[in-house]
């Protein structure tokens, strides 16, 4: 049936916006964005002129001055004659060392739990369904309380370690000392140190640039050296030997590095009060990392497990008939397939475990929450300017990792051609 | 995004909302209207504002809470203390939540003008100390380099430790924590050498340990912490009510008044200036808008300062802090009130 008609010459009205099915849907979107933003400024509006009545207006101008207060950890230059905005910083970067540490170690717990679940043996997957379900259903915040209570108690104080016959002492080759407070290990120490690098607030640390440079240079290079072993072998058919190369462009370069630094192991030893020299990992760090990675990895294991078993049967029977071995099927096979369930929900746990972090002053691990809005807020009593500038910083860290996550989720997800 | 920042703004908004009405209107007339007094308190220090064994609130700072109510109602029970930690406690004032702050705050000077409080006074004359194990074999504060030391987060503690530590070109971790209680757990878990805060709260967190005789408090006292009620600022008719509640029990243990002669003295007294603050003569209470017997009602609530310090803080208490600074002006302390006429 073909009708040709005519397009309505008809001009426009101003009651066509209401009576015109195709203007009234855009009429009544604009009408009620309208009335959404009307009804936002005169919340702002109230708040600030409530706040003017109170006699005090929205004012940042305290990030400016002096902090007055020590931080237990800090991992750029920091005293109390610092300003409140660098405290800030200083709790940025402890929420980023968390966060990172936090999402690294739950990965592969999350991983290793999620794949063990299916395990055939039954004891394996019994107890992972046992570790799954007690983390998955108790709040975080008492995890974190019960491991800090356990290091707290478990642990003796450092001046137990002293005197002749101490009641505690070190433990592998008196080199690592657990306390009540920290964790003393032994750490690089560089006798021809590079120093630092001074780049506006941050400085950086040449030390570390220098070694992080060599193992990534050294990461490179190995990944070349397979990729033209892999070409002479596809054109020739014949694989050169590669693992003595290989071993010398990871290793070389890195220890090339550390001998140029003069790098020595520093041990902890008792002085005073505490431990001094090498590093000390304070309990309300590990506590939190650990809470943190148990917690969130009982998620992520229920991600893997639902990836896992979103690949059809078909898929592993095919790689059994090529005769592949299990463990190779799981490898090649099943998991690179799985990745494409397993990325998107991912993402949302490692949001989680970055946000959960701010639980962090429960133990007084000085994270951003901590330090900005914590005692920041308490000196200065501005609680609504260190809100709204907590909320956003969370805000622009979340939607940074949720954009990285997102790239990497574009190269592995499925192409459709 | 859009709703969260609407539904945040929405309750920020509601937040201030109610403020901003607190502010308008008096709050004798609010506390009045509402038939109980909202007092701040510590979440629990023994000697100043702790539950007993039964749930009701006891201390010394309790006892002004309950003397501010018996000058309104003429009955000290109608208070509800509401325990407010060292972090939200101004929150808690300025939002409207509690009409009084006692709650073991410094007067300062950013506190009294930028966060917009009025400290009516000071109640406890208090300086910032240290306490340690005996075994750890310290006998001064200026031993305590390198030490780890607990710390409760917001005080004014907090800054003086930071201040103290580079003053004497020493270094130490603090161990940051919520309320005192946390604050204890840690100390005597050995999570920390030493645990400061002001002088009068570590000899009430002692008093409270099983083993009381192995713990020192050092000698040191290194700041002045004058500890006094707040109230909201731009409400001087409340203010004046406290401030004034407060001079009476001073001012009843300088003439002798206690709670065992306060009803005889009130009908037989022949001093001028006792006849006018119990309201046997003139009418002071009419100039706060109060009842005339409103200082007799205070004082009957838990006896004069130097009673309510002997029976929540002092020497025969378990806390065992002696009046000091805390003494009558005549008797070499600074307790000085303005006269009633």
């Amino acid at each position: 049936m073909a009708v040709v008609t005519e397009e309505p010459k008809a001009g426009f009205r101003l009651g066509m916006l209401i009576y015109d099915t195709r203007y009234r849907s855009i009429t009544i979107q604009i009408v009620v964005l309208m009335l959404v933003m009307l009804g936002a400024a005169w919340l702002i509006d109230n708040l600030l002129s409530n706040l003017a009545a109170l006699g005090r207006g929205i004012d940042f101008g305290f990030l400016w001055n002096r902090a007055g207060y020590d931080i237990n950890q800090t991992l750029v230059e920091y005293t109390n004659d610092s300003t409140h905005a660098r405290a800030t910083l200083v709790g940025l970067l402890n929420t980023l060392l968390i966060a990172f540490l936090g999402c690294i170690a739950a990965t592969v717990v999350g991983v290793i739990a999620g794949v063990l679940r299916l395990s055939n043996n039954w004891v394996i997957a019994r107890l992972m369904t046992v570790y799954v379900e007690i983390f998955r259903n108790i709040p975080l915040l008492l995890w974190i309380l019960m491991i800090y209570t356990i290091f707290t108690e478990a642990f003796p104080a450092p001046n137990a370690f002293r005197g002749e016959t101490p009641a505690a002492s070190m433990v592998m080759f008196d080199t690592v000392a657990f306390t009540n407070r920290y964790t003393a290990i032994p750490w690089l120490m560089f006798d021809r140190s590079l120093g630092w690098l001074p780049l506006g607030p941050l400085w950086l640390n040449l030390d570390l640039t220098a070694i992080v440079a060599a193992l990534v240079g050294g990461f490179l290079l190995n990944r070349y050296i397979l990729r033209r072993a892999t070409r002479i072998q596809e054109a020739t058919g014949l694989r050169p030997t590669t693992w003595w190369q290989c071993m010398l462009a990871l290793f070389g370069p890195i220890i090339l590095v550390l001998l140029a630094l003069g790098t020595h192991l520093d041990s902890p030893s008792l002085q005073g009060f505490n431990f001094t020299g090498g590093l000390q990992v304070s309990n309300s760090l590990v506590a939190l990392w650990l809470a943190l990675t148990l917690y969130t990895a009982a998620f992520i294991a229920e991600i893997v497990r639902a990836g896992i078993n979103a690949i059809s049967r078909g898929q592993s029977e095919a790689a059994f008939a090529l005769g592949l071995r299990p463990g190779r099927t799981m490898n090649l096979i099943i998991l690179p397939q799985a990745l494409r369930v397993i990325i998107p929900p991912l993402i949302s746990q490692y949001l989680n475990l970055t946000k959960n972090s701010s639980l962090a002053i429960a133990v007084g691990y000085m994270d951003l929450r901590g330090t900005l809005g914590g005692i920041t807020l308490n000196q200065t009593g501005r609680g609504l300017e260190a809100m709204m500038l907590l909320m956003l910083i969370y805000l622009i860290v979340s939607l940074l990792i949720s954009s990285a996550m997102n790239v990497y989720n574009n190269r592995v997800k499925l192409k459709e051609r | 995004m859009k709703q969260s920042v609407f539904l945040g703004t929405l309750a920020a908004t509601t937040l201030l909302a109610g403020a901003a009405l607190a502010q308008g209107t008096s709050t004798l007339q609010t506390v009045k209207d509402r038939g109980e007094l909202n007092c701040g308190v510590n979440t629990g220090l023994v000697g100043f504002a702790a539950p007993d064994a039964s749930g009701n609130w006891q201390g010394f700072d309790v006892a002004l809470c309950k003397a501010v109510a018996g000058a309104i109602f003429g009955d000290a029970s109608k208070v509800v203390y509401i325990p407010t930690t060292s972090s939200d406690r101004f929150e808690q004032l300025t939002s409207g939540r509690i009409d009084l702050l006692i709650r073991n705050t410094t007067w300062t000077f950013s506190r009294d003008t930028d966060l917009k409080m009025d400290f009516v006074g000071v109640n406890y004359y208090d300086g910032q100390g240290f306490m340690v194990r005996n075994d750890l074999g310290v006998s001064s504060a200026k031993e305590l380099n390198g030490a780890t030391i607990c710390i409760q987060t917001g005080t004014t503690t907090e800054l003086n430790l930071a201040d103290y530590f580079k003053a004497n070109n020493m270094t130490y971790t603090a161990v940051p924590i919520e309320t005192n209680a946390e604050g204890e757990q840690q100390y005597l878990a050995g999570a920390c050498d030493a645990y400061t805060t002001d002088a009068s709260g570590l000899a009430a967190t002692r008093a409270a340990f099983a083993d009381p005789e192995n713990h020192v408090i050092l000698p040191e006292i290194i700041s002045k912490e004058p500890l006094g009620p707040a109230v909201r600022h731009g409400d001087s008719e409340w203010g004046d009510v406290v401030r004034w509640t407060m001079n009476a029990l001073v001012a009843a243990e300088e003439f002798g008044i206690t709670s065992a002669n306060i009803d005889e003295l009130a009908t037989s007294s022949q001093n001028p200036e006792v006849q006018r603050l119990l309201g046997t003569s003139d009418n002071l209470g009419a100039m706060i808008g109060l009842e005339a017997n409103w200082a007799l009602n205070a004082i009957k609530a838990g006896g004069n300062y130097g009673e309510i310090f002997a029976a929540t803080i002092g020497e025969s208490t378990p806390i065992g802090l002696a009046r000091g600074l805390n003494a009558q002006w005549t008797q070499g302390g600074l307790l000085y009130t303005p006269p009633f006429r």
